[in-house]
């Protein structure tokens, strides 16, 4: 894999490699007392590592020139396997604390087994771990394709992909020693956040340079979307992890902001994670990959357009609906409130323009596993989106606040829409990248499909029940005029749905490994053909998808 | 091509534009909804008895952090009538001033905490977090007895209170100084160190044996801060109280 960086990219690498190491000693030494030493060695050993890797290749040949003349993949390649390891590690700890809830006693009697650790392992683990790596592997793929141009070079893609891995393996193993900041879905600690800044700012440049090397006069669809989650996800991890340290010898930091406007920061990162985070790259990934698997082109043109620029505008106000009724000032939840139901708008306009391009291609839709997972994806972004919009009304958020409601929500999207168009993603592209006709098994696609939508369904009714029937017991009172029900009677009531969860959770989980196992045959499949044909031969620059 | 999609189609070919626009687009939903919390006077209520975390509750407050306790438990009251019957009167936006970060929630798979402080014994609070189902039969809290087997680390609370203070905490020079005796003696009323806790953050404050073993634990730090929800300043119940 690493064998295709040139003798200067090899010496580059190391030397990036070997500054790390001393990072990591510095951090090891200096935090010896603390879980920033750990950390600081898991930083060296991953490193040292690294550079064994580099130095196993270093006397091997040095790519052609020729290699100008090929997109580089390998990266993706790469980021699609890590991927998928996410996946399956991530979908385990969350049916595991779905389990947690159902028997609390499975904790071992040790801070890291309990449900308030494993939790963020599970929500970074499958947004950043496995959502992360197939928005960066994807992007590397779509945008060389969409502009007709190879990367400009061989060692950004790796340095970002190691990096942002780095930062995943960090904020995991950070939560489990309780190294957390407790913001959700911004936990890890200020030299995690540091380093993510310096990885993401790696990441635009790469970009850039790709889009500037490229032979198409306009820059397709997809890579506004890729631009978008890239840039605005940047603004939002930098103002909202504003810290300070307790020393630099310490994991432990303090949020700049407190109170009222660190709620607000708070949640205007938090929903607007799930905007450009989960949705936008995710967007970025459908645009490419449904039109070409179904053969289609784009709906409209315009529509995208306007469905583009909408999400941007309007997701970035909606942040404060997370705080109706609170003491966040009224002015701001309106407003939260009031973008929210605009949103409804560029949400289903991007939906609408994904199912209109199937429009030809049902019959695909009938007979491809793959482009279903895509179909089935944006039929859940527009159901989740209407969902969304609705839930962030003031007097619907009254009873869906604090339920499980919001989890099921949160599932619709996330296991609905952002991993079915992920897997669709990711089928559709390990044939290509590996150069075999088919998946090792189209039949073990079909049954990933039916058990991720399966799962998904049990999930979010299980949620549905769940979160409306305790929303309503909170709030019912008796013939007396007090309240009917105790916390304890809701919680009680929850335990039938608390079970059914787990069991959708379990599918999701049993579908993942079954994808991964089909990938990897897929890749030794391609390995055992591959040793019959001469390696390397020159693939010419395919023409983009539009 | 009509103009707005005539311009689009200019843009797009130019990627700082795209990148630019994109920026801009994204900061206006941001700059109006936060920036005005800051210079908006009313948005913090005044709550001149508001006092600070004891360099104890502060080590308790960083143990529920640590433990992810906010990912089922909210410390935010909202302004309905079910709420404010169930749990106390509303949240008021100051009762949170010091807490960095804030610690609102979003999810109640257990019930809100805003106002828990003087709600339940010491003991009451120990045997729970000990074993949940002890004195709850129902519930599906994780069991946290290893606490009460941990030393607190008390000799880098010095640096936590200074970090505090550098984000805006009034914590004098004093507080800072005294941080590692003040969590001992809070958890010490028969020891020396005791009478400084209170001299330093008022007669209100609890000073007791919160676990009761013979070194400062985890538990004590936690049962501390658990003691103290809801009670650093009066303001809420005075709202309620001139609301009706």
């Amino acid at each position: 894999m690493l064998a295709g960086l040139t003798r200067n990219e090899r010496d580059l690498s190391l030397v990036i490699l070997t500054a790390l190491t001393l990072v990591g000693l510095l951090m090891a030494v200096a935090g010896r007392n603390d879980p920033l030493g750990v950390h600081g060695g898991i930083v060296m050993i991953i490193c040292i590592l690294a550079i064994f890797a580099v130095i196993a290749n270093y006397y091997k040949p040095e790519p052609g020139e020729d290699r100008f003349d090929r997109y580089y993949d390998e990266p993706t390649k790469f980021g699609i396997i890590i991927a998928m390891i996410w996946v399956v590690v991530g979908l385990f700890i969350g049916d595991w604390v779905a389990w947690l809830l159902v028997n609390p006693n499975l904790t071992f009697d040790a801070g890291w087994a309990s449900f308030g650790r494993l939790r963020p392992v599970h929500t970074s683990g499958v947004i950043f771990g496995f959502g992360g790596n197939a928005l960066i592997a994807t992007s590397f793929y779509v945008m060389q394709r969409t502009s007709r141009a190879r990367m400009p070079d061989q060692i950004s893609p790796w340095f970002v992909l190691f990096g942002y891995n780095l930062f995943c393996i960090i904020a995991a193993s950070g939560y489990l020693m309780g190294v957390t900041q407790s913001k959700e879905y911004a936990e890890p600690e200020w030299y995690a956040d540091i380093w993510l800044v310096i990885v993401w700012v790696a990441y635009l440049i790469l970009y850039l340079r790709t889009l500037a090397r490229r032979k198409e006069p306009h820059i397709y669809v997809a890579n506004w979307y890729y631009l978008a989650f890239i840039l605005v996800v940047a603004m939002l991890h930098i103002v909202n992890n504003l810290a300070v340290p307790v020393s630099l010898s310490s994991a432990k930091s303090y949020s700049l902001f407190s109170g009222v406007q660190d709620a607000m920061t708070e949640w205007w990162y938090g929903h607007n994670a799930v905007a450009f985070f989960l949705t936008s790259g995710f967007l970025g990934m459908m645009y490419y990959y449904m039109p070409v698997r179904a053969g289609r082109p784009i709906f409209s043109y315009r529509l995208s357009i306007i469905s583009f620029w909408g999400i941007t505008f309007f997701y970035m106000w909606a942040g404060s609906h997370h705080l109706h009724y609170t003491a966040l000032p009224q002015w701001v939840q309106t407003l939260g409130m009031t973008f929210s139901v605009m949103l409804l708008v560029p949400s289903w306009a991007s939906a609408s323009n994904a199912l209109l391009t199937l429009n030809g291609a049902w019959h695909k839709v009938r007979d491809d596993a793959t482009l279903r997972f895509m179909m089935v994806a944006a039929v859940f972004y527009g159901l989740s989106t209407f969902e969304g919009s609705f839930m962030a009304i003031r007097s619907v958020n009254s009873l869906s606040h604090y339920t499980d409601w919001t989890v099921g929500h949160v599932h619709a999207g996330a296991l609905g829409w952002v991993a079915m168009i992920t897997f669709g993603s990711i089928y559709a592209s390990v044939p290509w990248l590996w150069k075999t006709k088919t998946m090792y098994s189209p039949r073990l696609v079909e049954v990933h499909f039916w058990l991720a939508l399966a799962g998904t369904i049990i999930y979010v009714f299980a949620m549905w029940n769940s979160g409306i029937i305790q929303g309503l017991m909170w709030r019912t009172y008796n013939e007396s005029g007090t309240l009917a029900y105790s916390f304890v009677d809701s919680l009680v009531a929850m335990h039938p749905y608390y079970i059914a969860r787990a069991i959708g959770g379990l599918l999701f989980l049993i579908g993942g490994v079954v994808a991964f196992y089909n990938i990897w045959m897929t890749i030794r499949m391609a390995a055992a053909t591959a040793s019959d044909t001469p390696r390397d031969r020159p693939v010419p620059a395919l023409q983009p998808a539009e | 091509m009509t103009t707005p999609f005539g311009f689009h189609y200019r843009l797009e070919r130019k990627a700082i534009g795209l990148v630019l626009g994109i920026i801009l687009v994204a900061s206006i939903g941001g700059i109006v909804e936060i920036a005005p919390l800051f210079t908006i006077h009313q948005t913090v209520e005044e709550a001149p008895d508001m006092r600070v975390y004891t360099p104890l509750e502060l080590a308790g407050r960083n143990i529920y952090i640590r433990e992810g306790c906010y990912a089922c438990h909210s410390q935010m009251i909202r302004t309905l009538r079910d709420e404010v019957e169930r749990y106390g009167p509303y949240s008021l936006a100051v009762e949170s001033k010091y807490d960095h970060p804030m610690l609102w929630g979003s999810k109640r798979t257990g019930p809100d905490l805003a106002r828990l402080g003087g709600k339940y014994s010491d003991a009451w609070h120990v045997a729970h977090l000990l074993n949940p189902r002890d004195v709850v039969p129902e519930s599906v809290m994780p069991a946290y007895a290893w606490l009460a087997r941990t030393p607190l680390k008390t000799d880098d609370l010095g640096r936590h209170l200074a970090a505090m203070r550098k984000v805006g905490v009034p914590y004098t020079d004093d507080m800072i100084a005294n941080a590692k005796d003040d969590a001992y003696g809070q958890a010490r009323p028969d020891t020396p160190f005791a009478e400084g806790v209170t001299k330093r953050y008022g007669e209100a404050t609890n000073v007791r044996a919160f676990g009761g073993e013979a070194t400062v634990t985890e538990m004590d730090a936690l049962v501390a801060y658990l003691q103290i929800l809801g009670r650093l300043t009066d303001a809420a119940h005075k709202t309620a109280k001139a609301g009706e």
